[in-house]
């Protein structure tokens, strides 16, 4: 055995460096993580909204009411979500009009997080126009999988990107708005913040209307639809379903597309 | 080290720039004190941590001319004493022991047994004896001595007089000597 070391040596020995990985975690929590995310705070069209994104557009939304307006909290599900922290940044140029149209338009999201099923879901959900409602079984239909109704609505209920990819415009197929996201309180404010007439249609549902026609062009829509909407009261007809309008004559809008040839 | 003067200098340009290189020039100094004043492994990176984040938080309330004039290295660990003295005394309601006595390693409560062990793997004596030391000795000692903060720096940090602060060390260092030389075990025993 030799003497022990000088004790000034051993002394200098136990100069320790931080354990690994402490610099990021340190500059994750004070939000300079250059790994991060960025994320803004902006006016939803009914209440504020988190918003995160990554170089190649939003990937996250939440409703800022849900956590409390609190970016501890937004950070904590982004992280849950996509395993990395958020730190303030500029908003994404297109984001502001992208809220007050109700359509992404140049606004890039990144859906890179979600199953090849869930982007089926989604995009098609991008086509419904604002102020209009399609049932998940259209979603279903649409995207080539007519008995996945069930799989649509957890898709759209695992939205990342709630607003902007409008899952609010997905209604129940008995024309009850249903669930959403962020409560379906706040599903019925959005509608009606795109001049839908929520009450109306629901009203019109629960008497066992679902699709509406006129008799002049013999032509049904889902009662939302910009087209049924220009008809005028003397001239329309009311039906329960596809293939009621289909015997009475009349056949389904190629925009809105309300399904006529299954039933038919 | 000239780098580490300029580093004040930047951060009144860009704090947010120069963060990262104040963790990298400042983190063992602070770890280390967090680690050599807390004796506990499990503590000191949640001590190390809360320094830095309340010095950045800090330092982006300071004007400029007083983050030019900033000494980072003693204002970071002050700030970590300073936290281990708020800990201590929140602890001191529920009080937990710290299981050092004489022979014994400190005890690793952390959810990494494996590197609170690398962490007294070599140094585990010198650290058991000096994690013994009375508090202000331990502090004199950990920051001239292991740290390498000069006597002035020692000073500013605990709050004291230059000539007590060597003191302190002084005497630390003589009890650790007294405590290393007689019985030092056999290298691979616990």
């Amino acid at each position: 055995m030799t003497d022990a070391p000088d004790v000034l040596t051993s002394l200098r020995g136990l100069h320790t460096p931080p354990p690994p990985g402490f610099d990021q975690r340190v500059l994750a929590r004070i939000g300079l993580d250059p790994s991060a995310d960025g994320y803004v705070l902006v006016d939803g069209p009914t209440e504020p909204l988190f918003v995160a994104f990554t170089d190649r557009g939003v990937n996250h939304v939440l409703s800022a009411r849900v956590v409390d307006l609190d970016a501890d909290r937004f950070a904590t599900a982004h992280r849950a979500r996509f395993g990395r922290g958020i730190r303030p940044a500029p908003a994404p140029a297109a984001l502001d009009a992208a809220l007050r149209s109700g359509r992404p338009g140049k606004l890039r999201i990144d859906l890179r997080g979600v199953t090849e099923f869930e982007r089926a879901v989604l995009t098609k959900a991008l086509e419904i126009p604002p102020g209009e409602i399609r049932p998940y079984a259209w979603v279903a239909r649409e995207i080539g999988r007519p008995r996945a109704v069930r799989a649509v609505g957890t898709a759209l209920g695992h939205n990342p990107v709630p607003v902007l990819v409008p899952c609010h415009r997905v209604v129940r197929s008995d024309g009850v708005i249903g669930d959403y996201v962020f409560g379906t309180l706040m599903k019925r404010a959005l509608l009606g913040a795109e001049r839908l007439d929520v009450d109306g249609n629901e009203r019109l549902a629960r008497s066992g209307v679902h699709l509406v026609g006129s008799d002049t062009t013999h032509i049904y829509c889902y009662p939302s639809c910009r087209h049924a909407r220009r008809i005028t009261d003397r001239r329309r007809v009311g039906f329960p379903n596809a293939a009621r309008a289909e015997a009475a004559g009349y056949r389904p809008c190629r925009d809105c597309r309300p399904g006529g040839a299954q039933t038919a | 080290m000239p780098t580490r003067e300029q580093l004040a200098q930047r951060a009144a340009v860009d704090l947010d720039a120069t963060f990262p290189d104040v963790l990298a020039a400042h983190g063992a100094a602070v770890y280390t004190t967090a680690l050599r004043v807390s004796r506990q492994p499990s503590d000191a990176e949640d001590l190390a941590a809360e320094t830095f984040v309340r010095a950045y938080r800090a330092m982006r309330e300071y004007p400029p001319e007083r983050l030019r004039g900033l000494r980072l290295r003693p204002w970071l660990v002050t700030i970590t004493l300073n936290l281990w003295r708020n800990q201590l005394r929140t602890a001191a309601r529920a009080p937990v022991t710290v299981g050092l006595e004489a022979g014994h390693e400190p005890r690793a409560t952390d959810g990494d047994p494996e590197r609170a062990v690398l962490e007294h793997q070599g140094t585990g004596w010198v650290g058991a004896c000096l994690a013994a030391l009375p508090d202000l000795q331990r502090q004199a000692v950990v920051l001239h001595h292991v740290v390498g903060l000069p006597y002035t720096e020692v000073a500013e940090v605990m709050g004291c007089p230059v000539g007590t602060a060597k003191s302190h060390a002084s005497r630390g260092l003589t009890s650790l000597r007294r405590r290393l030389r007689p019985a030092r075990p056999q290298e691979g025993t616990p």
